[in-house]
């Protein structure tokens, strides 16, 4: 595999309406402000205004993404300097955005896709007392997340980094007199903080290496870099996404976060924040292109996390959990292309933005099952809903056909050419990725299907249940189709799922389009498998994972209670193929054996001589004050005493 | 005649002065030691001043005459108003300043 140098893009100042960019920046903020800081008194419109910022910056990043289109491919990327924000001596980092192919589309997504899913939110939460505070967090979010992509430099970059986490944290803790939703921020916090470890030193690295933070300038002169410091950079890089992104190893926070609102589920743990590492691998390209030793640890971390998410994804119950391994599964694609380098970066992008249509589909679906089930998140508690919930069911049926790649659909597109992207690898890698890519597409279609089935198909099992919502005895469930405001964002993420693959990939607008930020997208010139063959091997491969799905799940009467015992595959994938396990026994244990170690050296050691000190002082003064008699005439002697003796050191001296 | 008897005399009062003070329990007792060995040192600073030819030590005496003068009349004022509170001149029984 052959990598030449990328072109750089030439640099514009940004002019036009392009300088007023730090609009998109400001209006959300400015709706977190009015919404946080406002309080109770914002109550009865603040929902309004968190969707408005958000749809205007949607309106305004429409028009300057129209504006920039409208330009020569290589006068597409400008800069617009705003502030200097940290000159302290050498390092000098400017506050600025930079406005290119690839943060355009993305603001695109998070104010797109973003503005349904708080208009979404408008009626899923309309029984919840705090709907003005989850907007605001919920814009404090979308502020985050386009600092993130906007930033010109990586310190901005880090700053939206950071920025999504919190708002992630806050979001998953909404309800946090749950204990379950108050550990699992605290879960994800942690298990971000790893990652962003490795983002800091990465940072920290180019800085002492090359004296600057601006994406420009490194990116010109990554090429002074020595080989073992490229790779460092990459790995830490990567150890960074690895932690936003929910990858193999750090995956384990994603599903637990699901905890958090099912908007949030949406908008932070499927469509956006989560591909915030796909998007650092992407914006690093000119590095990752140095070094295929990078490159294949990228592509290692997605092989591995779209297998366990796929294999883990079989065997839940939990409906949002489910999907949160299948958006695991999905982002190791993504992963998996970009760490293809120039033959996958556009593929990784492209993926991003239909997994965002469709994703964010199939949770606002997942979201209006539970409404209209008294918050039931357990499918085998569910079927047969498709006749009380037609919109949703139509919406989150062609989602589900986008995620499996059923043909013509988005994720056919975008699977499909990443498929096939990876099976160009040359020698081994070829088989081993390609060969994951394709069977992790099949336990796609087929938990998905199994998804779909138990909730959707079969008989209608709630009939005879009630819920366990701690009411006495339960109620009985009345399913029913949500308001308006919830289906019309539905269907129109129920569009993009549809049809976004298609225009992305018809004349290769995408690819054409991101070519000025990740350069040209480079073709294999023989795979591993005939080239004409593998779509028909993938939809076979796909066609066969949604029939074992309704063999093993649609044709057979589904119990309530889940079956056990089980087969050891299917134990294990229950545990989460032993993720959380394996974390507690090599971190979390030796964790509190060391605090508890830290307690009993602080206890007995620490305390031991500080008390020990204080101690000893307090009984020789106990003893020494009995010296205090009272007596006058005692002391007269100890007077008379010290005198003498005082008198005969200095006649000692004097005359020996 | 030598000095070196006006210092005898005057080592032989101080420690007359000194012994007064650390047996005897009546504080008006006390108080005369303490006076005597006042006065000890006195004639000792005298007769320095005699040997040496100086006015020095003349000098110093005054003063120490000044301030034992203060010194009794504050003295005698905390004796006096002991007495009065307990019935007792004795330094032994004024003990309750201790541990």
């Amino acid at each position: 595999m052959t990598t030449a140098l990328q072109e750089l893009a030439e640099v514009q100042a940004a002019s036009g309406i392009a300088r007023y960019a730090w609009l998109l920046i400001a209006l959300p903020a400015f709706g977190a402000l009015v919404l946080l800081v406002g309080g109770r008194r914002t109550n009865a419109w603040g929902h309004l205004l968190g969707c408005l910022t958000v749809l205007a910056g949607f309106v305004y990043g429409l028009l300057l993404f129209i504006e920039t289109a409208g330009r020569p491919a290589a006068e597409r990327t400008s800069e617009l300097r705003l502030f200097s924000w940290i000159p302290v001596n050498a390092l000098q980092v400017d506050f600025g955005l930079r406005l290119d192919p690839l943060s355009l589309v993305f603001v695109l997504l998070i104010t797109g896709v973003g503005g349904l899913i708080h208009v979404y939110a408008v009626g899923y939460m309309s029984h919840d007392p705090d709907r003005r505070k989850f907007f605001g967090y919920f814009n404090l979010f979308i502020t985050a997340m386009l600092i993130l992509v906007l930033g010109d430099n990586f310190v901005s970059l880090y700053l939206g980094w950071e920025g999504v986490g919190l708002a992630s944290y806050l979001l998953i803790a909404f309800w946090q007199h749950r204990p379950a939703a108050a550990t699992a921020a605290k879960k994800a916090f942690i298990m971000n903080r790893i990652g962003d470890v490795g983002l800091a030193l990465a940072i920290f690295i180019l800085w002492r290496q090359l004296g600057t933070v601006q994406y420009d300038e490194v990116f010109a002169r990554v090429g002074e870099l020595s080989t073992p410091t490229l790779v460092t950079l990459t790995l830490l890089l990567l150890l960074g996404a690895c932690g936003k992104s929910g990858q193999f190893p750090l995956q384990s926070w994603l599903p637990d976060a699901m905890e958090g609102p099912t908007p949030v589920s949406a908008l932070i743990h499927a469509a956006t924040m989560v591909t915030a590492g796909v998007y650092l691998v992407a914006r690093c390209a000119p590095i990752y292109n140095l070094t295929p030793d990078g490159r294949l640890a990228v592509m290692a971390v997605g092989g591995i996390t779209l297998m366990i998410g796929a294999i883990i994804g079989c065997a839940y119950d939990d409906f949002k959990k489910v999907l949160a391994y299948s958006t695991v599964s999905q982002i190791g694609y993504m992963m998996l292309a970009v760490g293809m380098g120039p033959f996958g970066y556009a593929l990784g992008i492209a993926h991003l933005l239909t997994h965002g249509f469709f994703k964010a589909g199939l949770f606002l679906g997942a979201g209006s099952v539970m409404h209209g089930m008294n918050d039931e998140g357990n499918i085998r508690r569910m079927g047969g809903l498709w006749r009380h919930m037609p919109v949703t069911f139509v919406t989150f049926g062609l989602a589900w056909l986008a995620i499996i790649g059923f043909p013509f659909l988005s994720g056919y597109y975008s699977k499909d050419a990443i498929i096939e992207a990876a099976w160009g690898l040359e020698a081994w890698q070829g088989w081993v990725f390609g060969g994951a890519a394709v069977l992790g597409a099949g336990l796609t279609a087929f938990y998905m299907t199994r998804l779909m089935i138990l909730v959707f198909f079969g008989e209608e099992r709630w009939r005879e249940l009630r819920t366990d919502d701690g009411t006495a005895g339960g109620k009985p469930y009345h399913p029913h189709e949500s308001p308006l405001v919830m289906t019309v964002p539905m269907i129109l993420l129920a569009f993009g799922s549809v049809g976004a693959g298609y225009f992305f990939q018809n004349s290769e607008r995408l690819v054409g389009w991101l070519e000025p930020t990740l350069g040209g997208l480079q073709e294999a010139e023989h795979t591993a498998l005939p080239h004409e063959y593998l779509p028909w091997l993938t939809l076979a491969v796909i066609a066969l994972g949604a029939l074992l799905a309704y063999l093993l799940v649609g044709r057979r009467r589904q119990p309530v209670t889940r079956p056990e015992p089980v087969t050891l595959p299917v134990r294990a994938a229950r545990r989460e193929l032993y993720a959380n396990a394996i974390n507690e026994a090599l971190f979390e244990r030796p964790g509190i054996w060391l605090t508890r170690l830290a307690v009993f050296a602080d206890n007995k050691g620490i305390d031991g001589i500080v008390n020990g000190t204080a101690a000893l002082l307090g009984g020789t003064s106990g003893r020494l004050r009995r010296l205090q008699t009272g007596f006058v005439r005692s002391y007269a002697l100890g007077m008379l005493g010290g005198s003498v003796l005082v008198i005969a050191a200095l006649l000692v001296v004097r005359y020996s | 005649m030598t000095p070196s008897y006006y210092l005898l005399l005057s080592a032989l009062l101080f420690t007359i002065g000194a012994a007064g003070v650390l047996v005897r329990r009546n504080a008006i007792v006390v108080f005369m030691c303490i006076e005597l060995m006042l006065n000890a040192v006195n004639l000792s600073l005298v007769t320095f001043s005699r040997i040496n030819g100086g006015l020095d030590g003349q000098l110093m005496a005054f003063f120490v005459m000044v301030v034992a003068a203060a010194e009794v009349v504050v003295g005698l004022a905390i004796i006096m108003s002991i007495f009065k509170t307990r019935r007792s001149a004795s330094v032994d029984d004024a003990n309750l300043l201790k541990y």
